[in-house]
């Protein structure tokens, strides 16, 4: 393939074009096509990545003598950060944040509304969808500044304290089942409109079939739906995971400063820009880039699996 | 009984059992419309009271918050900010991406959708904050520490991958014979893709550009680290600071600026969806 020169009748074969090449375009061609971006990513994501790994050996800073010399310290950023208590608090919770609003909350809430807005009429499904799209379109500042007043605490009593009748500071006394709610709230709408894309791919006669066999909807589920679609779920499933282990936007409702809703993100923030610990900061992002590393891996292998 | 009447019998508990489904079905999606509207109504009402809490309500109306807001120099700024950080990334990445889509797409690279994947993973995790330090290490010693390019070239970074991703679907789906019948006549490559391709994936581009803009738009962690000078903070940061700043006369103001802050993000929204149908095409797929 290496230079576009074939003379195949491209109208005759309409698919072809995927491997014929007709632009014409030859690989120096497509080299400089491709160059703008690939700096951008080098730069801005693979170094950065790399540079994580080095910085979490060094005590690096960015004034002083470390800045210029920084010297190696090899695993002790490591040590710190794994007998710091507040460290595994915020793993601990980063954990339970992600599990509780990406895998359950969002996953099972995104894939039943894009199951049943299918059956609704349109007059409830096209205003359903633009609110749950709306949660996620609005800039994360805002949304933080919301749910800020929405569960606001005695004496600025929120939203939710004036229609409950009670006096909680929800995100001091329940902090993770707060960020929870939120982050539902918040990202429901892609995997809604993952589930959604998905469901759409199947032939309507699997199900037409499956329901005059009479199978109920839970059954109609299990063996003609996942079946189906498993991969589309698992793709979904995998990057929310990731976003939201990566997600700061609890810092826009807490202010970073509720110990009980510190996530890993904001406790690395706070490492790093606030005590200036930029050695022991990065260990903490290599340690979170593992977990990370580890989920991605994991997803990985269950595909291959359920793929056969 | 003859086998009408066994039909018959049988119907009855199976209407009442839809009615039932139907009843559920409708139930849960009068919850789940409450659920995502209540978060949402303080920011209609607030910016209307002259005397806002945290809860919802208008007791006294007035439009007197949106002139008082901007007595505050750095509300207009910040808006404006945003604006050209957002519009700065859908440039770039949106250029960067198109070019890059259109290669991938029309030249076999071996491992290219391997390397795709890995490129979309690596993004979804660095771009969050696990490199938030190295990233702040490159902007100062590229010297791009409070600076317009540097916010903007920050950001890109982690966009392009998925922006790459979800381009490339939409170019492979354009059929060869165009492009054939554009180099018939003699068009180079770049004529190919800016006469004859761009047009026909320019739902693609729209959704990507919506995405691209949203993403940028609603940024906080990099301007929030890489910039000190608050004339260059995008609304993201001001509205924090205000949010933080806390006290009645704030809340007015606080309120105001988050409605006109979210707006064009919704807008844009809203316009692609009218025009072009904010979708996913099956592309996301493993």
């Amino acid at each position: 393939m290496a230079q576009a020169t074939s003379p195949i009748p491209e109208t005759a074969l309409p698919s072809a074009g995927l491997t014929a090449n007709p632009a014409g375009l030859s690989r120096p061609g497509a080299l400089a096509f491709i160059t703008p971006g690939l700096i951008l990513i080098v730069v801005f994501l693979a170094v950065p990545a790399a540079w994580t790994l080095y910085l979490g050996v060094t005590n690096y800073a960015l004034f002083g003598p470390q800045a210029s010399h920084p010297s190696f310290v090899g695993l002790a950023n490591y040590a710190q950060a794994l007998h710091d208590p507040l460290f595994l608090s915020a793993v601990v919770v980063t954990v339970a944040y992600v599990f509780g609003s990406a895998v359950v909350g969002q996953m099972v809430l995104g894939f039943a509304l894009a199951w049943k807005l299918r059956q609704a009429p349109a007059w409830m499904r096209q205003p359903i969808e633009t609110l749950v799209l709306f949660a996620w379109i609005i800039p994360a500042a805002v949304v933080g500044f919301l749910w800020a007043t929405f569960y606001g605490p005695p004496p600025q009593t929120g939203t939710l304290n004036t229609v409950l009748h009670t006096q909680v500071n929800w995100l001091y006394q329940f902090p993770i089942p707060a960020l929870i709610v939120f982050n539902i709230w918040r990202g429901t709408a892609f995997s809604m409109l993952l589930s959604g894309a998905a469901l759409n791919t199947l032939p309507p006669s699997y199900l037409e079939t499956a329901r005059l066999a009479g199978a109920s909807g839970w059954q109609q589920l299990r063996d003609v739906v996942f079946p189906s679609i498993r991969g589309t779920l698992l793709t979904n499933l995998l990057l929310i995971t990731l976003w939201t282990f990566n997600d700061f936007t609890p810092f826009n409702l807490t202010g970073g400063a509720i110990p009980g809703a510190t996530t890993l993100p904001i406790y690395i923030y706070h490492e790093a820009f606030e005590f200036s610990l930029f050695g022991l900061g990065s260990a903490m992002s290599t340690i979170m880039l593992l977990i990370n590393l580890i989920i991605a891996l994991g997803y990985l292998w269950v595909l291959r699996r359920t793929a056969r | 009984m003859s086998t009408r009447d066994l039909a018959r019998l049988d119907a009855g508990p199976r209407r009442a059992h839809r009615l039932v489904n139907r009843v559920l079905t409708y139930l849960f999606l009068v919850l789940v419309a409450v659920f995502f509207v209540v978060p949402v109504l303080w920011l209609l009402t607030a910016p209307f009271n002259r005397a806002p809490s945290f809860t919802v309500s208008l007791s006294q109306p007035t439009l007197q918050n949106f002139p008082d807001l901007f007595k505050n120099p750095y509300s207009a700024s910040s808006l404006l900010n945003s604006a050209i950080y957002s519009l700065g990334s859908v440039v770039l990445v949106g250029g960067c991406a198109g070019f890059a889509a259109y290669a991938l797409s029309r030249v076999e690279v071996p491992g290219r959708n391997l390397i795709l994947i890995v490129l979309l993973l690596l993004s979804s995790v660095v771009t969050g904050s696990a490199a938030i330090v190295p990233l702040y290490f490159i902007a100062f010693n590229l010297h791009l520490i409070d600076t317009v390019p540097g916010v903007i070239l920050l950001m890109s970074g982690g966009l392009l991958p998925a922006a790459i991703f979800i381009l490339k679907d939409f170019m492979d789906g354009v059929p060869g014979s165009y492009e054939e019948s554009a180099r018939v006549f003699g068009a180079n490559p770049l004529q190919i893709l800016r006469d004859v391709v761009a047009p026909v994936v320019r739902p693609g581009l729209a959704v990507i550009a919506v995405w691209i803009f949203v993403n940028a738009w609603g940024n906080f962690l990099i301007p929030f680290v890489i910039l000190r000078n608050p004339a260059l903070d995008p609304a993201s940061v001001q509205i924090f600071s205000f949010q933080t700043s806390g006290g009645q006369a704030v809340l007015r103001t606080a309120a105001a600026f988050a409605l006109l802050y979210t707006l064009p993000a919704v807008v844009l929204y809203l316009v692609v969806q009218r025009r072009y149908g904010f979708r996913f095409y099956g592309g996301i797929k493993a």
